[in-house]
């Protein structure tokens, strides 16, 4: 019941496409602040835009209620320095975390994030969001303050974040006396359909189920000002043109998905990834001249194929943060990674301590397969961790609900894990950091009225992230916004992307989009896989132009929907040449960046010390170099842009 | 048995991310503007429950059955592959999700 | 573009594992009977090409290609992912099948 061929079956036809299409027609908007992404970052940086005088307008490819990798839930509150339970100062902080995610981390966005993150959770309360235990449910839970009923995520030590630390295993690392308690547990699932309600609220014109494609550069010249965007209307085909004062860029990221396909993972490698994220800032930035970088990092592939398990039901991690990892004969597998007393088991990014757990597997002294040990921990402990934890973090939810009915019992039972049955076991890979956009401490991109927040800046990181970066950024664009004319569009601009995006419609034979995807990654694989070099790179480039004069020109789509998946995957082929370029101007190897090459393998300290910036000017590919350290004195440039900054918004009523 | 067979191709695989309760279901189609993906499409007949278009897109991020109005209506169903397992502590028995 | 724009799910993947041309193909039906898969069936208008209904059930054996008594009518298309590439020894020029 409720299948396509049940209805087919029952009709003896197809169902008509249920929307009116619309393939060629226009839509015209004229708006203050254009966010291009209505999820955490756009709705945030739309509210706050809206708060500061200005008209904004959203583009969504789904619905702002649940679009996005937050739109199911976020259990956790990262980076957090300023709530009353902290132990460190949010600058000082702010440089550990900076300086602990590694060399290519966002200082600008960290630096936000630590100052702007309790006042951004206290405007989600305000707005009707579950920041605190308020209903008295986790009682004698670890971190738990009666006084305030905030919940310290108390995994956090004050010493290490969320990285890699290599004392973790050692016990006593992380009493409760030292901890940070920068992480806040909160009761995310509710967040998004409360952004929407508040940016309709406000006022502000969310178009629901449009992609935005480009952005449009005053007078159409690459690299001016950005005066507006185009977008495709995934359920009629309608093209929308928006012209805008301001434009920010919060469409999230996306790069695993140049080298797998969703198909396979049910979401991009089984974890929270939406399968919505494609790519699309990447392309309309790099098109409009906007500089990109950390182009060049990579990820070694680190999945099986065929449909994995989800995240948190025994795909690359059955354990939680608290719930220790046991083998068969509940022998408890030695992997506190988090140096929580419990036995954090969380599945370690740690190499040492994943072969040690290979080779007691090979020895016999562990049996497989190994469990999520539930029933171990204390039962409060076990309870904040089903119906705190999995029950508000992303996609999880509905695991929890359906586990439940059919009877898993957290009090008495254990998850399989399947992480080491493997040969090669999956690594938890989860982190967004990566290729973006590069911003100033304005969040604006190298192009005036461009501003990017969230996913879409280089290096990004967490569901808080994106919410203080979205929010600072929708204050800026606001500002900026306040001080401009319109600018002029240029309709040959337009009309070469209505050409472009409509293509694919205009045929109903040929390669479908899933083919094009399955035919990248494959070129990924081979070619920016395990091993690298330029002349791999070379062959990598060589093999996308095939595909473009061969298989782009017969690109079909049969509906708007998968006219959609056409442009995403259009995006990927351009985010994968933008990528393979700058690997290849890169010529080093960097564990940093996740790249190992066998023409270059030496760590190249000098250029260890660069971002490399890459952009398109007059159809040309340009390389940048500037400083890791281009933000300069992190608490100084913040205070120095942000004078007059009112801290908690003040509702007038 | 069906009284006519049509010549169509095999299904998307997964083919049934979510199953609909006929019964229960108010065709209200909630589901079909929560999902980020268009899994699913109204059903031409109003108040029929929603048709699943797109199964295979589906990244089981469990919305629609978050923000279902109707208890009941909508429920997951993991595909084969994807289906947890359990044991229980004390008797050792091991489960998985049907 | 089309006139009418039916909901149909996404088309199997690989969807073209040959080609067949129309001027060429007599619509003798060979290849439906040759194929071991039933990667085709006998077009409802007689003495035009057949369908192919299940092409990613194709494994590439061949045997269409093979026994087509009328040559050019039917034409091995790999799919993307699948086309296999060659280097000149002489010149390094590398190609790759189209």
């Amino acid at each position: 019941m409720g299948t396509w061929h049940d209805y087919l079956k029952a009709e003896g036809t197809p169902p008509e496409w249920p929307y009116p299409v619309k393939f060629g027609e226009e839509k015209e908007i004229e708006t203050d602040v254009l966010v291009l992404g209505g999820g955490i970052a756009g709705c945030w940086a739309a509210i706050t835009a809206a708060r500061n005088g200005a008209k904004v307008t959203i583009l969504e490819k789904a619905d702002v209620r649940r679009s996005g990798q937050g739109g199911p839930g976020c259990d956790h509150w990262c980076n957090v320095p300023g709530n009353p339970h902290s132990r460190v100062d949010p600058d000082e902080w702010a440089i550990q975390e900076m300086e602990d995610l590694g060399k290519f981390s966002n200082g600008i966005g960290i630096q936000i994030q630590c100052r702007e993150d309790f006042d951004t959770l206290l405007e989600m309360e305000q707005m009707g969001g579950k920041i605190r235990d308020t209903d008295d449910e986790f009682v004698g839970v670890e971190g738990r303050y009666e006084d305030t009923k905030f919940m310290i995520s108390p995994r956090y030590s004050a010493k290490a974040g969320y990285g890699t630390h290599d004392d973790w295993r050692k016990p006593g690392f992380n009493p409760p006396e030292t901890r940070n308690n920068v992480v806040l547990r909160i009761w995310g699932s509710g967040f998004k359909p409360i952004l929407k309600r508040e940016c309709k609220k406000l006022g502000v014109q969310i178009l629901d189920r449009v992609m935005a494609t480009s952005l449009l550069n005053e007078n159409g010249k690459q690299g001016n000002r950005v005066v507006g965007a185009t977008g495709l209307n995934v359920r009629t085909g309608e093209f929308v043109i928006v012209k805008a004062k301001a434009v920010i860029m919060s469409t999230g990221g996306g790069s695993r998905a140049l080298w797998v396909a969703d198909m396979e993972h049910g979401g991009y490698d089984s974890t929270n990834s939406s399968r919505n994220n494609s790519s699309d800032n990447i392309y309309m930035a790099w098109r409009a001249g906007a500089k990109l970088t950390m182009m060049e990092g990579s990820a070694a592939l680190r999945f099986g194929t065929g449909l994995k398990h989800k995240w948190y039901t025994g795909g690359a991690d059955a354990s939680y943060e608290n719930v220790s990892l046991v083998d068969a004969n509940n022998k408890v597998v030695p992997a506190p990674t988090q140096g929580w007393a419990d036995g954090g088991a969380m599945f370690s990014n740690n190499a040492a301590v994943r072969a040690d757990i290979k080779e007691r597997i090979e020895s016999g002294e562990l049996q497989l397969p190994l469990y999520g040990d539930f029933a171990g921990m204390k039962p409060e402990e076990a309870n904040a961790t089903w119906n705190l934890m999995l029950t508000e973090e992303s996609t999880t939810k509905v695991m929890v609900q359906t586990m439940t009915e059919a009877g898993f019992d957290y009090t008495k039972d254990q998850i399989m894990n399947y992480t080491y049955m493997e040969l090669q076991p999956n690594e938890q890979y989860r982190t967004i950091r990566g290729g973006g956009l590069l911003v100033d401490w304005d969040l604006k991109s190298s192009l005036d009225g461009l501003y990017a927040a969230g996913g879409s800046t280089f290096s990004a990181e967490d569901h808080s992230y994106c919410a203080a970066t979205g929010r600072y950024a929708g204050r800026k664009a606001a500002d900026y916004a306040k001080g401009v004319e319109a600018g002029a569009v240029c309709r040959k601009q337009i009309d070469a992307e209505k050409e472009r995006v409509l293509a694919p419609a205009k045929r109903s034979s040929g390669i479908e989009w899933k083919e094009l995807h399955f035919g990248l990654n494959r070129v990924m694989q081979y070619y920016v896989g395990g091993y690298q070099t330029e002349h791999l790179y070379d062959l990598a480039l060589e093999e996308i132009k095939r595909i473009e004069e061969n298989a782009v020109t017969e690109l079909y789509a049969l509906d708007p929907h998968k006219l959609m998946r056409c442009i995403e995957d259009l995006n990927m082929i351009e985010h994968a040449k933008i990528k393979i370029q700058a690997m290849k101007e890169r010529r080093f190897s960097s564990p940093a960046l996740g790249v190992q090459r066998l023409d270059y393998p030496e760590v190249d300290a000098e250029e260890m010390q660069k971002y490399l910036l890459i952009y398109e000017e007059d159809g040309e590919t340009k390389f940048e170099r500037i400083p890791i350290r281009f933000w300069g004195n992190m608490k100084e440039e913040y205070e120095k842009h942000n004078p007059d900054y009112a801290g908690v918004y003040k509702p007038e009523n | 048995m069906a009284e006519k067979v049509y010549a169509i191709p095999n299904v998307q695989t997964p083919n049934v991310p979510v199953k609909i309760n006929p019964e229960k279901c108010i065709g209200c189609n909630n589901c079909v503007e929560t999902c980020q993906i268009d899994v699913f499409i109204p059903n031409p007949k109003k108040g029929c429950p929603p048709i699943i278009l797109h199964p295979e897109e589906c990244w089981y991020c469990g919305c629609c059955v978050t923000d279902c109005p109707t208890p009941g209506a909508i429920r997951f169903n993991y595909p084969l592959p994807l289906k947890p397992r359990w044991r229980t502590k004390e008797t050792g028995e091991i489960h998985q999700l049907n």
